[in-house]
């Protein structure tokens, strides 16, 4: 091995604290960046994937009823490839281990099992035997919520008939990746599920024999979606169709894609984020190194070697610490990513997935850390090996003190000549001073990205369910009721306060923007049902027209007063128009909101609703459940207190797993700065300090002059850091918002009090490694060599 | 026609191994401007044993690290042999110190990581006809401790080891900057007596700088300077042994 090789290892070797230090830093953001692409990637894969595989269909329908003869003129529109008709239906269950009210969807099933799409993925058992109809196949989360295996058996109310099943095998869908209750904004697999018998006997059961009331279509390649829709709604209309979708407006794939929108932008933005404050870091703390090697290069200068053999070998060096955290971190990437996809994949119930680091992943995060390196080093090394030799090897003239600003303003009296030297050392260092507390405020900042959505959450959940929604059980009626079940609700047992609402399903149109969705009529001046305000005051409902989710608004592109069409979705499908009178805020969801009875005027119907709002006492929780069983006409019972559960389970096994771990690699950067910071501190001026020391300062005192200048930085960084990091949080929270959720930035003052405090602990434990090594301060040896 | 390659006239004078005339040198030392030469006219002649003499700010190292190639001067010429070293741009002097000038510092300047045998090994590694890092360490007495690191050698060891390190590509010149500067008499005159037998066993060229007047005895030529300019030039009638040296 070559001297010059040599000397770098052992270079290497005697700053192996602080190039750990740096290698973490770099470790954490390339391990942050490769284990949300990673996972981003591994989900889009698997997504793709299973979708082709399945044969996911491009376009959906749901209708009253046709004739399975209608089958041949759908498959003959333009642009079709494959038509599967068949028949839908919302049932009710009866859950022998399990008192509430479980909801289903009946799905069919060829009675020739050739699935033309949506193909199931049998995990166990088998597919019901054809004319059988009282098998069915379920969804493999609802059966694992309710530890169903093949041959259980329970019984369900089919068209208002009690009926047992057998259970005979249990599947996953293409279709129904997230299966959610309509009206539901998560997932409750113990409440909900999707479950498939054969076609025959389901439509035998809603008296669809020979017909279908849903049938879902590929198109053939390079079609024009939007024509073939237009021309399944013009067959359709006469049989009540419903307004054929695409696959974009499909509700699990939706669900799914916003999922993945928001993780794509986290994972742009996070790894993003402390890729640029690792590299900042590693610059600013390479080019701080190599400037103390000043002497050493002058030396290898004089000898002939030439600016590039000392760059090269300066860049070596650099490059071996960012090897070392490239490796390190596309390890601790891969793991992670690997950990989290196999999260996601148990949340989504895909069947299978497909990971696998992409090598241009790998190559941008090494190739961002590499860049960093080489530019800080470069910058440093040519500004050392520009000096002619001679000039190097001079002791750097004296510097340039002055009395320090807070001086001038006339306290230097109160200031004793450490302090003022502590000062006057940060002033005249303003820019290194600088790019140290920017490094600190940096780490200090992204410490609050990673705990912010934690602090969100719960705000949002009090909005929402404490605020707004303030149910107790919300109950939705199979077809609209006349108001008068509002008293049969009333009599029910522990049923405190009841208020109805009709929610009709629309798409609502302003020009080219359109947007799929309910309005709910709720009643004004309700207790339960609240609008709110930005400011959270509740917003009285108008006597006419209607109230949007600020969101919808921005789709919509409308304001107060503009002119809205609202193309109902049920009935005869009514085309009708309405005024926009204001938007809500709301985080989660998007609604247009009327007057309970503006929108029975819209629709031009009497007082109906669709279910009620009640408040009651959790004693007669059970009772209830029980009478709601015994009410055909109840299609759905749903508990706030659940919805809050599912709620949080779904963060906590998405969003926060992230910001956890992105919290942990936000400490250890924040470490990272400091730790070097203070050692390049103490390297640049120990002979200062060692100097001090015989002149007969303490330990103490020439600790507190080393440390003071690190207190200080550090005192000033936090609230810098603070402030920065709010920035970042609403940045993130910014380009996350879509139609599931707007988060707003809540940041609670604990949370800025654990990210001061990483701070603030990172800084004292580098205090004492430093006060250690100013214990051992070589006097002697210190003033014998040369400056 | 073995001949025609001594076609360098015998002259009782040989040509001057560098010839500098008129060499000034400012330099910006934080708020103030130092004149450190202030018009040098010197030459030195091949296989001469020189001693720049001069109290501290005479300008002596200036002029030694002109010669070096260390720093180029504000005004002036010097050339070595056919190179004019004032022109000469970063990467031409470069070159000029990897071929032809061994340095040897007050403050020894070894690489602290590398070891002794390593710290020489550094020069010969870019050198074209070097002696070995243990042939140079044998020459200046450190056979036995080639292997010690920088901090496990005193001073005196370790400038011996500098100066290994810069006698081991066989330089025609040998520049020493306060060689004994930083160690005590005895230690001093050691290496003294290191540098002379280099001068003597390889020829090399050498300039030693010192405020140290007890050195000059054992110099062929003592240049005298002061204020940036040469105040006079003494030629040595009868040279000192290095060791006989005290002071």
């Amino acid at each position: 091995m070559k001297a010059l090789d040599k000397k770098l290892w052992r270079d290497l070797w005697h700053m192996r604290g602080q190039a750990l230090a740096i290698a973490l830093v770099v470790m954490c953001g390339v391990g942050t960046y490769i284990m949300f692409l990673s996972t981003l990637g591994a989900l889009r894969a698997t997504q793709a994937s299973y979708y082709r595989e399945y044969r996911f269909a491009e376009a959906f329908v749901s209708l009253k009823r046709a004739p399975e003869s209608l089958r041949q003129r759908l498959q003959d529109i333009t642009g079709i490839d494959r038509v599967e008709t068949r028949v839908v239906a919302p049932i009710r269950l009866e859950m022998p281990d399990f008192p509430e009210p479980v909801t289903a969807l009946m799905v069919s099933l060829p009675d020739d099992g050739q699935q033309a799409l949506n193909a199931l993925y049998l995990r166990e058992g088998r597919l019901p035997a054809p004319g059988r109809g009282d098998e069915v196949v379920v969804s493999t989360p609802f059966a694992q919520a309710h530890k169903l295996k093949p041959g259980d058996r329970f019984t369900a109310t089919l068209n208002g008939r009690r009926q047992p099943l057998t259970l005979v095998g249990t599947a996953l869908s293409p279709e129904f990746v997230q299966q959610l209750r309509p009206g539901a904004a998560f997932p409750d697999y113990k409440r909900y599920g999707v479950m498939w018998m054969g076609r025959q006997a389901l439509g035998r059961a809603y008296d669809l024999e020979g017909a279908f009331n849903d049938a879902a279509f590929s198109l053939l390649r390079g079609a024009d979606a939007q024509s073939a829709i237009d021309r399944i709604d013009d067959l359709l209309k006469p049989y009540g169709g419903l307004g054929a979708y695409a696959r974009k407006d499909q509700r699990s794939h939706r669900f799914l894609s916003e999922e993945f929108q928001q993780l794509g932008t986290l994972a742009s933005l996070f790894p993003g984020m402390f890729m640029g404050i690792a590299a900042f870091l590693l610059n600013v703390v390479i080019s701080r190194q190599v400037a103390m090697q000043r002497e050493q290069i002058a030396t290898l200068k004089a000898f002939g070697y030439s600016n590039g053999d000392v760059i090269f070998h300066y860049l070596k060096l650099v490059a071996m610490i960012a090897v070392l955290g490239i490796a390190g971190g596309t390890a601790l990437g891969l793991w992670l990513g690997k950990l989290l996809s196999a999260l996601y994949m148990e949340f989504y119930h895909f069947p299978y997935l497909i990971f696998a680091l992409h090598p241009a992943t790998f190559a941008e995060a090494a190739a961002a850390t590499l860049l960093a390196a080489v530019a800080g080093t470069l910058f440093a090394v040519w500004r050392a090996a520009a000096l002619r030799p001679a000039q190097a090897m001079r002791p750097e003239p004296p510097a340039r003190y002055r009395e320090s600003v807070v001086e001038q303003l006339g306290l230097k009296r109160w200031l004793s000549q450490p302090t003022r030297m502590i000062i006057r050392h940060l002033q005249r260092r303003a820019l290194k001073s600088l790019l140290t507390l920017l490094g600190i405020a940096l780490a200090c900042g992204i410490i609050l990205t990673g705990l912010f959505q934690r602090d969100t959450v719960g705000y949002m959940l009090h909005v929402q369910y404490g605020m707004s929604q303030r149910e107790d059980i919300s109950v939705t009626f199979t077809d609209p009721a006349s108001r008068r079940a509002l008293f049969d609700l009333q009599g029910l047992p522990g049923v405190e306060h009841v208020e109805v609402f009709r929610a009709v399903p629309v798409r609502l149109r302003n020009g080219q923007n359109s947007y799929r969705t309910a309005v709910r009529g709720v009643e004004s001046g309700g207790e339960i049902q609240r609008l709110l305000d930005a400011d959270l005051r509740t917003v009285a409902l108008p006597q006419d027209g209607i109230l949007l989710t600020d969101h919808l608004g921005r789709i919509l592109n409308v304001k107060p007063g503009d002119t809205l069409e609202v193309e109902v979705l049920e009935g005869s499908r009514p085309v009708r128009e309405t005024t926009v009178v204001g938007l809500v805020k709301e985080y989660m969801g998007v609604s247009g909101y009327m007057e309970l009875a503006a929108l029975n005027r819209l629709m031009r119907e009497g007082p109906v609703i669709s279910g009620a709002y009640l408040s009651v006492d959790s004693a007669y929780l059970n009772e209830l459940f029980q009478r709601f069983k015994e009410m055909p006409r109840v299609a759905g019972v749903a508990e706030r207190v659940q919805e809050i559960r599912n709620f949080n389970r779904v963060m906590d096994e998405t969003m926060l797993f992230f910001t956890y771990v992105a919290s942990i690699f936000a400490a250890i950067i924040a470490f990272g700065v400091i730790y070097n910071s203070a050692r390049i501190a103490l390297t640049e001026r120990s002979r200062e300090l060692a100097s001090l020391r015989v002149l007969g300062f303490t330990r103490g005192e020439i600790s507190y002059i080393l440390l003071g200048e690190l207190g200080i930085l550090t005192i000033l960084a936090i609230p810098l850091g603070l402030w920065m990091g709010n920035w970042m949080c609403y940045y993130i929270a910014h380009s996350m918002q879509n139609d599931l959720f707007r988060v707003p930035v809540i940041l609670v003052p604990a949370t800025y009090a654990f990210a001061a405090t990483v701070v603030l602990v990172s800084a004292i434990f580098s205090g004492m490694v430093v006060r250690r090594r100013l214990d051992r301060l070589d006097l002697i040896a210190v003033l014998k060599t040369a400056e | 026609m073995p001949a025609m390659n001594q076609a360098e006239p015998l002259t009782p004078q040989p040509r001057p191994i560098f010839e500098a005339h008129g060499l000034t040198k400012d330099y910006q030392m934080g708020e103030v401007l130092v004149k450190a030469l202030r018009g040098v006219d010197l030459e030195l002649y091949p296989g001469e044993f020189v001693v720049l003499l001069g109290p501290s700010g005479s300008g002596k190292s200036t002029l030694l690290n002109i010669l070096g190639g260390l720093d180029t001067p504000t005004t002036g010429s010097v050339r070595y042999r056919d190179h004019d070293l004032s022109v000469y741009d970063d990467a031409a002097l470069t070159h000029y110190r990897r071929e032809h000038v061994g340095f040897v510092f007050q403050f020894y300047n070894l690489i602290p990581s590398l070891t002794a045998r390593e710290n020489v090994a550094l020069v010969t590694e870019i050198s074209d006809n070097p002696m070995t890092p243990e042939e140079a360490l044998k020459l200046v007495g450190l056979g036995e401790r080639m292997d010690h690191f920088p901090t496990q050698m005193s001073g005196g060891e370790q400038q011996r080891v500098a100066i290994a390190r810069a006698v081991a590509k066989r330089p025609q010149v040998l520049l020493c900057d306060e060689p004994t500067g930083a160690l005590d008499a005895q230690t001093g005159v050691l290496v003294l007596d290191v540098i002379a037998r280099v001068n003597q066993e390889l020829g090399t060229t050498t300039a030693v700088i010192t405020h140290n007047e007890v050195i000059a005895g054992m110099a062929d030529r003592i240049v005298h300077l002061r204020d940036g300019l040469v105040a006079r030039v003494e030629r040595n009638a009868s040279k000192i042994a290095a060791s006989a040296l005290r002071w």
